[in-house]
């Protein structure tokens, strides 16, 4: 009997490659240059807005900053002014036959140049925090880090357990979920205030907000997706004498470890969003203290390397991780296209 | 379904040439693996009580091949559950040798019609699976396994994952996994069902082959009245709603069988009864006659002139 080749049970890929491309055709496989390219305009397309509001004075600029105070008493050489206002000035000193203010179009002070930002970025990392006692950005970033870790793990050791068993035993779902949905809609934010006043002013507050944050929703997907393991699978295990606790170990968690190791990943992302609130809880720290240490001082260029540093941070994890996914699951169809 | 005209009339299905008899002779001989007693289902839904199975009665003997028939919603699927264990009946008694069974266990093997490998592990190390559960060590597991992934012409395969197979060859694993374990009736619902035409005749004859060469009772399902009478020492012709049995055929169809015998007298013999039973002449079809009548009123929208007939 002639052997069909080893793919032959692969499904067909690219159904609708063809020599030229079609780059709007309906529900097409993008082909590896063309998912770089979208892929790189999709960061590429943003930061080209930002660059003309930025740079182009026609676009935006609601602002203008002096650079002659004139004979306005109340300009100073570098202020940023409305443009009504500025005009109102400048016929006043017209009228009165004083030195006109003269200035350039700028934007807010909140919304810093692309290069400036840039600066910020790398200054952050070359040039000592003006403070002493303050931190560095990656010192902020690095207990940020921390905080995330142990809220994530400790609810993930409770969790995902809870989840399976709910997820495979109708009872034990039955007895923890109707709660759990109900608990969920709490905004943990809201526990802020009790989780200080249990776990004190540093560290246990933040993690436990990261916690709470996480483990009811983390409860409830982890038993959606073991529910959605394959029925027949578990049967095919029975038939072949599979008993007892071995139907969990050898056949439910692996059968939705990839679909697990995915949730996780969505989940760790929902850690992240909680983190700057939890930061704020007790006293301020990490890369939410950083940020509202330099908003104050209006060093709004650093926010901003700040805020980009955590999604450099999150969205690389998350990488990292699918990366490791498809290592780590070789079977798992679904992760190709990641 | 049309068919040539015949030049003779066709025997009757219940005919049997002397070999064919004997040959049930003997096997009426053997001791019954499988006896099922005024078996019976029904299931509680929301919509309130259906009566899937009723009064079912029949023995599968040793090494026996006996095929599973009747329309689609018939029970057969619910039939095979409950021998297998996954599900419980209503009333009756199933024994395999004798005994009642109660839970699925290791002596009733089944290949389902989907997929049902396990996709994180091998194809060696599905096979694995049923001896390692049994407490056999991993080294005489994988001894277990690769003999069995020869006997289904799988060894290339044995380091390759299910995702990497084809549709027949999925199945021949499946087929391998439940029979590594020696069960004494090997249950298979549709198991090629989902397989293209040409696929689904090698698997044929490779299961007959297998089925040839080792101790094992098969009881399979199908909805393909060729796939039955080919296999099939009997056919269990069921009827729906609810599921009972039509009729239980002696398939005179001489072994070893061949798929040259297709067009041989006993074979279309076999088929007409076959479809009188589960296409009844008169009466529609079960499933069509739920569908709403629809006349179509056809109105010619190309020229007169073009023509495809
Ligand atoms: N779990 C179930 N709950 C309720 N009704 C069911 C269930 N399983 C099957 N049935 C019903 O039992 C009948 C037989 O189903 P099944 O055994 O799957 O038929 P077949 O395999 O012959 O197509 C059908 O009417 C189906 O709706
Ligand atoms: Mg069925």
């Amino acid at each position: 009997m002639p052997m069909p080749s080893i793919d032959a049970g692969l499904p067909l890929k690219p159904a609708l490659q063809q020599q030229t491309r079609h780059w709007f055709a309906v529900r097409t496989v993008l082909d590896a240059q063309q998912r770089l390219l979208l892929g790189v305009g999709s960061f590429a397309l943003p930061i080209l807005v930002w660059c003309l509001v930025s740079y182009l004075p026609f676009v935006w600029h609601p602002k203008m900053e002096i650079r002659d105070a004139g004979g306005v008493d109340y300009f100073q050489v570098g202020m940023l002014v409305d443009h009504a206002q500025f005009l109102e000035e400048r016929d006043n000193m017209v009228a009165q036959h004083l030195a006109l203010p003269r200035g350039v179009p700028a934007n807010p002070i909140y919304l810093p140049a692309p290069h400036e930002v840039a600066l910020a970025f790398v200054r952050a990392f070359t040039t000592p925090p003006e403070q002493k006692d303050q931190p560095w950005l990656h010192e902020a970033l690095w207990h940020s880090i921390q905080v995330i870790f142990w809220g994530f793990l400790a609810s993930s050791l409770i969790g995902i357990p809870l989840g399976i068993l709910s997820g495979t035993y109708a009872a034990v779902g039955r007895l923890n979920e109707p709660f759990i949905e109900f608990f969920r809609y709490l905004p943990a934010p809201a526990f802020g205030a009790l989780a200080v006043a249990v776990l004190g002013i540093y560290d246990g507050p933040k993690i436990a907000i990261i916690f709470i944050g996480t483990f009811f929703q983390q409860v409830l997907i982890v038993a959606n997706t073991t529910r959605k393991l394959d029925a027949t699978l578990i049967e095919a295990a029975l038939t072949l004498g599979t008993r007892g606790v071995r139907l969990l170990t050898r056949v439910v968690v692996p059968g939705i470890l990839p679909d697990l190791y995915r949730d996780q990943r969505i989940l760790l992302g929902w850690a992240w969003t909680y983190l700057i609130v939890a930061e704020l809880i007790g006293t301020s720290t990490g890369i939410t203290f950083f940020i509202t240490q330099q908003a104050r001082y209006q060093h709004f260029d650093r926010v901003y390397a700040a805020i980009f540093m955590i999604g450099v941070v999150g969205f690389g994890t998350d990488l990292l991780l699918a990366r490791l996914g498809r290592r780590l699951f070789p079977w798992d169809r679904s992760t190709d296209q990641d | 379904m049309t068919r040539p005209p015949e030049d003779f009339p066709l025997p009757d299905y219940l005919d049997q040439s002397p070999a064919v008899r004997a040959r049930f002779a003997r096997i009426r001989q053997r001791e019954p693996i499988l006896e099922v007693r005024g078996l019976g289902k029904r299931f509680h839904t929301r919509q309130g009580e259906v009566e899937a199975l009723r009064d079912l009665n029949f023995a599968v003997h040793r090494r026996e091949f006996v095929c599973v028939i009747g329309p689609s919603g018939c029970g057969k699927s619910t039939l095979i559950r409950i021998l297998a264990g996954l599900e419980p009946h209503s009333s009756g008694e199933v024994l395999l040798d004798g005994a009642p069974v109660q839970g699925p266990g290791r002596d009733r093997g089944m290949v389902f019609q989907g997929y049902s490998l396990f996709p994180w592990l091998t194809v060696k190390e599905n096979v694995m699976f049923g001896p390692e559960m049994s407490g056999a060590g991993r080294d005489e597991a994988e001894r277990d396994a690769l003999m069995w992934l020869d006997q289904v012409g799988l060894t290339r395969f044995a380091d390759a994952y299910p995702h990497q197979l084809s549709g027949g060859m999925r199945q021949r694993v499946a087929i391998a996994r439940a029979l590594v374990n020696q069960p004494r009736i090997l249950l298979m619902d549709e198991p090629f069902g989902a397989l293209d035409a040409q696929t689904r005749a090698r698997m044929q004859g490779h299961l007959l082959d297998i089925w040839r060469n080792i101790d094992v009772t098969v009881l399979f399902i199908t909805h393909d009245l060729d796939e039955a009478i080919y296999l099939a020492d009997r056919i269990l012709v069921l009827k729906a709603h609810p599921g009972e049995v039509q009729e239980l055929i002696e398939v005179p169809v001489p072994r070893p069988r061949s798929p040259g015998q297709f067009a041989s007298v006993e074979f279309r013999a076999t088929k007409a009864r076959l479809e009188a039973l589960i296409h009844p002449p008169q009466e529609q079809h079960d499933e069509a006659r739920l569908e709403p009548e629809i006349q179509p009123r056809l109105i010619r929208l190309t020229n007169v002139n073009d023509d495809v007939e």
